[in-house]
């Protein structure tokens, strides 16, 4: 699967000399008592497919209603476009936001749904037509144009809602949980189509999701987001293989993780963390000592029948399996107790498995498979 | 079995409107169609066992009907329903001539739309013109021999109207203020909207006689303010009345707007902020057309029970004032003429089933659509 722009060079935040388009400077916004957002500092660069990540209340719609200009921070300055936009009005804004309702005019057509932005920028009756059939044409919705919201699809009320947002060309799109209401099948498609769009309009995309697969196909970038704090911003692989925190790491797809303590050898560094368990061997090359956390996904971990030779191996019984077509999860219990999620994939047939419930077996992963977590 | 259980299901309603409006109306109808006499009840027995059905069929008059001008009345009814149509007919096809293929502004709306009425109304006064040539004798049916009932209803229609426009003025407000407050107020402002009609009708009407009279507590407030000299004279005036109706009819009008904007999406008005409106053409470009149902609704709550209103026009109105709704009081009560009082109600119901079937088609599209 593709997870990064065409141009796979384009890395604008790795370059300091980069102006951002936008650029959350010590930003809070408290509700009452409540702090939504915990000075927050982040930029996002142009041309980019920014993700907001995060589970429900952690303050990612707040971070997009800012944008858009529904809610003014409570302290801090947020700057568009080399603009402090805090005394700019939401309709003066360059900015157009896709609601996760979608909030289609329900008493407008399509073509009506997608020319009323450009009819409020006071624009010429033939450019707003052309601009219109431009926007149905990128979208796919011809056959649609003169029906009205309610006689359509969900899937092409999602695309109405995309063409009106971006009708006006606007410097940022603001997309709020843009595909939470399709069925999977059809998210999967639209996930590509989102990308093919951001990618032939050159608009810089900002969406908020609480779902980590969407977020890690889109977006160029995901901020996963906590309590009002940013946890950590950067690529979906990054994310994935070198989370900063157990947080993302338990948030970001599916983890192991063991408590242990660390000690440095010539390697690298080795964790003792259970009970008549051997040390874990890893070449992590970070300085962390004493308490902290590996943490290990369940694909880099091979399950077998006997005992193989590997930086790491781990003895148990296998509990439970969970076969999913492609892949088994396999939960391995250790002496200690532990459970230990291990994935493989089902490229032999199921009858021809060594093992099966309750059948002692050998975990293996090598010493650069898992990473060293303080916290 | 299954035919038995529809039946049973479908009657009790079919019963209900057979008792309580079929057999009333078919009374006052047939009292219409007698001749009035001096005598208990009121009116010539029409049917008379030993001349049999057909004696009646043919002694029937409508002679109560053309006292009270029911010809002009009629005539003017489908005058107007006539324009309607003609409206709906012209104002589509010419607003998209104006417009083209999107909805044009305001200002193409407006045009196109007196453009439909004047088009209309040449077409309405040429087809009358056109009739009268034609049919002379069709002026007979039109023909008023007595002005009195004939300006009661167009008089009792201006007024139904107008206080419908200042209730819709007044309660749309109401409504929008109603469904922006906070979610935890909503029930108790609906309390409050509901609570007068924990009263009797007629006392607060009548209580209104307390605050609008010359010495009533209003003229007494205004003149300790400094405000007027001269008591004002608001009792026993139209104002009075149009006072009295937007006060009673207030919720009728206020409960359906405040149910369909308070279904309205708040992300819509938000929407359309995002995309260069301001709050007002916001207001107007989503909030209004999207409270049509129950602005329509809410009218014809107000416009229906207006039209026939007696007891406000009684209680607060004056001699001037003129409903027919209270000609018809008049009538039966004080002239005792049950045959002519029973014509004006028969017309004045057949007035009321034009907003009461548009009303009914109203409420059938906003199912339809789901609002």
């Amino acid at each position: 699967m593709n997870t990064q722009t065409i141009d796979s060079n384009f890395a604008p935040w790795e370059n300091a000399e980069e102006t951002p388009l936008i650029d959350f400077q010590n930003v809070t916004k408290r509700f009452g008592e409540f702090t939504a957002i915990d000075n927050l500092n982040l930029k996002i660069y142009e041309r980019e497919f920014f993700a907001l990540l995060g589970p429900s209340g952690c303050g990612k719609t707040t971070l997009m209603r800012m944008l858009a200009g529904f809610e003014n921070p409570t302290e801090g300055t947020i700057i568009l476009d080399g603009q402090d936009i805090a005394p700019v009005p939401p309709n003066k804004r360059s900015t157009n936001m896709m609601f996760q309702s979608y909030a289609l005019f329900p008493h407008l057509s399509v073509a009506d749904n997608i020319a009323f932005g450009l009819k409020r920028d006071g624009m010429a009756k033939g450019d707003v037509d052309a601009r219109v059939d431009e926007m149905i044409r990128l979208v796919q919705l011809g056959k649609f144009a003169k029906r009205k919201p309610d006689q359509i699809s969900g899937g092409q009320r999602q695309r109405v809602a995309l063409a009106r947002a971006l009708a006006r060309a606007p410097k940022l799109l603001l997309l709020d949980e843009p595909l939470g209401a399709l069925d999977k099948k059809l998210r999967q498609e639209t996930q590509f189509e989102l990308m093919d769009i951001q990618e032939s309009t050159g608009t810089t995309f900002v969406i908020v999701t609480h779902d980590q697969e969407e977020a890690m196909t889109v977006a160029s970038r995901v901020a996963v987001m906590d309590h009002g704090k940013l946890v950590q911003v950067d690529t979906p692989d990054r994310i994935y293989e070198n989370p900063n925190s157990t947080y993302v790491a338990d948030f970001i797809g599916d983890v192991n993780i063991l408590k242990g303590h660390a000690s440095k050898t010539d390697a690298g560094c080795t964790i003792a963390w259970g009970e008549g368990q051997p040390e874990i061997n890893t070449s992590c090359g970070t300085e962390l000592r004493g308490a902290v956390h590996y943490a290990i996904r369940p694909e880099k971990i091979a399950v077998s029948a006997d005992k193989p030779d590997a930086a790491n191996v781990l003895k148990g019984t296998v509990l439970d399996i969970a076969y999913l077509g492609n892949i088994s999860t396999y939960y391995v219990k250790l002496a200690t107790g532990e459970v230990i999620k291990a994935q493989a994939a089902n490229n032999r047939r199921i009858s021809r498995r060594s093992f099966t419930w309750e059948d002692e077996v050998y975990l293996s992963f090598t010493d650069t498979a898992g990473v060293v977590l303080a916290q | 079995m299954n035919i038995l259980r529809r039946t049973a299901l479908i009657l009790p309603p079919y019963l209900w409107l057979l008792m309580l409006f079929l057999i009333p109306f078919a009374i006052v109808f047939k009292i219409s169609l007698s001749e009035y006499a001096l005598a208990i009840p009121r009116y010539m027995p029409q049917y008379d066992p030993e001349t049999g059905i057909w004696h009646l069929i043919t002694q029937l008059s409508f002679e109560n009907y053309r006292l009270i001008g029911a010809g002009a009345v009629i005539a003017v009814l489908s005058g107007i329903a006539l324009l309607a149509a003609l409206i709906f007919l012209f104002y589509p096809r010419l607003r998209s001539a104006f417009s083209g293929e999107t909805d044009g502004s305001l200002s193409d709306r407006l045009a196109a739309f007196l453009l439909g009425l004047a088009a209309a109304a040449v077409l309405v006064i040429l087809g009358t013109i056109a009739l009268s040539w034609f049919f002379p004798s069709l002026s007979g049916f039109v023909e008023l021999q007595d002005h009195l009932y004939y300006t009661a209803y167009l008089s009792s229609l201006k007024i139904a109207l107008f206080s419908t426009c200042l209730t819709l003025a007044v309660g749309f407000p109401f409504a929008w203020a109603m469904a922006r407050s906070p979610a935890q107020y909503r029930p108790m402002l609906m309390m409050l909207v509901i609570l007068p009609f924990w009263t009797s009708f007629l006392i607060r009407v009548y209580a209104w006689r307390g605050i609008l009279s010359q010495t009533g507590y209003l003229n007494q407030i205004l003149m300790a303010l400094g405000i007027i000299d001269e008591p004002l004279v608001i009792l026993n005036t139209n104002i009075a009345v149009y006072i009295g109706i937007v006060y009673t009819y207030l919720p009728f009008m206020v409960l359906p707007i405040y149910a369909t904007l308070e279904k309205l999406d708040e992300s819509l008005n938000e929407a359309a902020i995002d995309l260069g409106c301001t709050r007002t053409s916001a207001f107007w470009l989503v909030t209004v057309p999207l409270s049509r149902p129950g602005v329509i609704a809410g009218c014809f709550l107000v416009f229906i029970p207006a039209l026939g209103e007696y007891v406000i026009p009684e209680l607060l109105g004056g001699s001037n004032t003129l409903m027919i709704g209270k000609v018809l009081v008049e009538e039966f009560e004080k002239n005792g003429d049950w045959p002519v009082a029973s014509a004006v109600a028969v017309i004045l119901l057949l007035i009321l089933i034009i907003p009461i079937v548009l009303f009914q088609r109203n409420q059938q599209k906003n199912q339809e659509a789901g609002l």
